[in-house]
């Protein structure tokens, strides 16, 4: 008798149990196995989903149990698409994504082009420079509000160093040209490490060969950096575009910690205007509108993304 | 009077002991983290002593105190039997059943609603306002009113200086304008090699920081809610001459008198410049006094506390504090209701206030002592005098984060001017009223 792991299986299962599961077929058995799955993601995502749609063509409002709910069509979504304070949230929004991850990718790609390098110490640099993202995001953003107080902060007296203006005389935080500036600087601070190693990951993916290949047809090394370097880690590069566009679409704890969205609304980032409509002034019909809204324009602009992704990684 | 109130204690204990209380229950009270909630615990314990129960506490830090309790009161929560919830929060607390109706309950245990600070009976235990009906016992009387460094008004070579710029002696401010100059002159100034700073003020963004501030300044340059005679019609009160004059006098107030970096600053950062000796002056609730009387740096006498000066339309300061009520979700609602009757007696709230509670029973501050019983004591009178407060509508969330907006977005951000901020307000209250069916 054979002693594989499935024979011994076998013969462990009760012969009552073997006849039921030897009556079913295999796609039955697949549905067994996978039914509690399918079960758990319609419960905890579809449902709430669905619901959330079904909410967002009400005025429903979860902090008046006693209200009438009313079905108002596709008012929310009229409201929120002609809203001037909507649209600003969207711009704050676009204007950090769209530089967290220019400066991420830049800085993130240089930092894993020069650990690349084999140095003294390398490995030591690598964990130094990966720290700030293994923090919590709403201790980054505490940590460089004190880093951006105008009168004892580090980062007002560098400033200072370097033009010799008055550390006091600006605030990162309060002032409503340099906040959103500033948010874009403790992103950039605590996720290029993540891009960083992304790129690292490419980059040592490259065979050394190749480059071989191209010393020997005397291809200098801005060439070599331009026709090998930069392809073969792109499909990389684009997948930490991916992730960190992802991530800062929806970035609220660190923003929340940093500015609280203000001064004024510079920095109210959609998700922290979300979070207001919905847990603040309990517009939930509204603010469900809000989130199927974003919803499709994330998951619109990721498949576009995706498709994308897959093109260059198949060239 | 102590003796009265010890006799009473005796009493009471005797009644609460033989009440013929239920089981002993596990009790749990929500409040905010802040000085005032350490002495209620430990003003508490006579309570365990004499009732069998036992007291947790639930403390959340004030920027996150509404977002959690009101969420906790929304979905039915059990966390909280009682709940000492804000002032705003008694209209929705009412209408959404979240609270319990207390007039029944008073009526049987004698606690009579006269005995109290009317101010605070409108504010924390009343809805409909001025209707007698009761959700919560007035708990711990609040205001906002003002902090000054005492021993650096009081230094010569700065009443001279001060002289010689105005034409006045520096002293306690009589008016907002006073106390611009006042701020004015040590915006900037160095004192003991240091550079200080004019006022700490409310500008806070996330919660009710700015709105608890500015209103300060509205109230007495002549802002009211709404019209006396016609309920919910704002436009021209909100929005009138003098309540642009006010909003336009806490712009200038914050743009030349705070420190750098103040743009989002409420109770704690005020807290802390005043300590550190960054500021002159802070603008905060009175809860802070005691605390700040204690305080190596600048307790002990060199501090002065002062109401909010009067402006060009009379004289009025913000209102705070809390009122107590039992949370309708609860299933422990006699051992709660036992837990107020306690609280209420007048020598529990004597002792509230050595513990530095600020009490709101007129008998604890009625007492010939109770002025020169504190160097505050006398500050927070006055102040309790000419308190407002805000909406307390059950739609006070969408009424209070629309003030917000408004307001930080003109006085911190100086987007617009105020009279299109006001405007804006007006319009947005109109909304929410309309929404509300009000209107």
């Amino acid at each position: 008798m054979s002693d594989a792991p499935m024979d011994r299986v076998a013969r462990a299962t009760p012969a009552g149990a073997a006849r039921r599961i030897r009556g079913l077929s295999d796609r039955a058995i697949a549905w067994i196995f996978v039914a509690p799955s399918i079960f758990l993601l319609l419960a905890v995502n579809i449902f709430p989903l669905i619901w959330t749609i079904r909410l967002s063509f009400t005025d429903y409002r979860v902090n008046r149990p006693n209200r009438d709910v009313e079905w108002v069509g596709l008012r929310n979504y009229e409201r929120i698409l002609t809203d001037d304070d909507v649209w600003a949230t969207m711009q704050a929004t676009a204007h950090f994504l769209i530089w967290t991850i220019v400066l991420q990718v830049l800085i993130g790609f240089a930092l894993a082009w020069l650990i690349n390098k084999k140095f003294r110490g390398n490995d030591l640099w690598t964990t130094i420079i990966v720290l700030p993202m293994m923090l919590s995001p709403a201790v980054v953003g505490n940590f460089w509000t004190f880093l951006y107080q105008p009168q004892i902060g580090l980062f007002n007296y560098a400033v200072a160093f370097v033009t010799g203006a008055d550390p006091a005389s600006f605030s990162m935080i309060g002032d409503v040209h340099l906040a959103p500036w500033a948010i874009v600087i403790a992103d950039t601070w605590m996720w290029t490490p993540f891009v960083m190693l992304i790129c690292l990951a490419g980059l040592r993916s490259i065979p050394d060969s190749i480059y071989e290949a191209a010393e020997c047809d005397r291809a200098s090394p801005w060439r070599q950096f331009w026709t090998i370097t930069v392809p073969m880690v792109l499909p990389f590069l684009m997948l930490a575009v991916l992730f960190r566009g992802i991530e800062n679409f929806k970035m609220f704890d660190l923003v929340v910690q940093l500015t609280g969205g203000g001064p004024g609304n510079v920095t109210t980032l959609t998700s922290i205007d979300l979070k207001r409509e919905a847990f603040e002034r309990w517009r939930t019909g509204y603010s469900s509108a809000y989130a199927v809204i974003l919803f499709v324009t994330v998951f619109g602009l990721a498949s576009i993304y995706v498709k994308a992704l897959n093109k260059v990684k198949d060239r | 009077m102590r003796k009265f109130l010890l006799a009473g204690a005796a009493c009471n204990a005797i009644a609460l002991g033989t009440a013929g209380t239920a089981a002993a229950e596990d009790l749990t009270l929500c409040w905010a983290a802040w000085d005032p909630a350490n002495a209620l615990i430990e003003l508490s314990t006579d309570f365990e002593e004499q009732s069998g129960h036992t007291m947790n506490f639930e403390f959340v830090p004030w920027p996150n105190f509404a977002d959690r309790m009101l969420n906790e009161l929304n979905s039915g929560g059990q966390l909280c039997d009682l709940m000492i919830g804000d002032s705003q929060w008694i209209g929705g607390g009412a209408e959404n059943g979240h609270y319990v109706k207390l007039n029944d309950f008073f009526d049987e245990n004698g606690i009579d609603m006269a005995d109290f600070i009317p101010a605070t009976v409108t504010g924390y235990a009343e809805w409909p306002k001025g209707t007698p009906n009761y959700w919560a016992l007035p708990a711990f009387g609040d205001v906002v009113g003002w902090t000054y460094r005492k021993d650096w008004f009081e230094r010569p070579e700065l009443r001279d200086a001060f002289q010689a710029e105005y034409g006045r002696e520096l002293g306690v401010p009589e008016t907002l304008a006073e106390l611009k100059d006042i701020a004015e002159f040590f915006q900037g100034r160095e004192i003991d090699g240091n550079t200080v700073y004019g006022a700490a003020i409310y500008t806070e963004r996330g919660s009710e920081g700015i709105t608890m501030g500015v209103t300060n300044a509205l109230y007495n340059y002549g802002f009211e809610y709404a019209d006396p005679d016609e309920p919910y019609s704002m436009d021209g009160f909100v929005n009138s001459a003098g309540a642009v004059e006010g909003l336009e006098f806490y712009k200038e107030l914050y743009d030349c008198c705070t420190p750098p970096g103040s743009s989002n600053w409420y109770m704690g950062e005020n807290i802390d410049a005043y300590r550190s000796g960054q500021v002159a002056m802070q603008m905060n609730f009175a809860f802070i006094w005691p605390g700040v009387e204690a305080d190596p740096n600048v307790g002990g006498g060199k501090s002065g506390y002062f109401p909010n000066p009067a402006g060009p339309e009379g004289q009025f300061a913000q209102l705070g504090g809390q009122g107590i009520s039992v949370v309708a979700y609860s299933d422990k609602q006699d051992a709660a209701l036992e837990y107020i009757e306690w609280f209420a007696q007048p020598e529990v709230q004597a002792r509230w206030w050595e513990l530095g509670g600020y009490s709101a029973l007129s008998a604890v501050v009625e007492d010939p002592d109770f002025a020169t019983s504190q160097p505050y004591a006398q500050t927070f009178l006055d102040s309790m005098a000419i308190v407002k407060d805000f909406w307390a509508e059950p739609a006070y969330a969408d009424l209070l984060l629309a003030m917000q907006d408004r307001v930080h977005n003109y006085v911190i951000a100086g987007e617009g001017t105020a009279q299109e901020a006001l405007d804006g307000l007006v319009e947005d209250w109109t909304e929410v009223f309309e929404d509300e069916g009000k209107l």
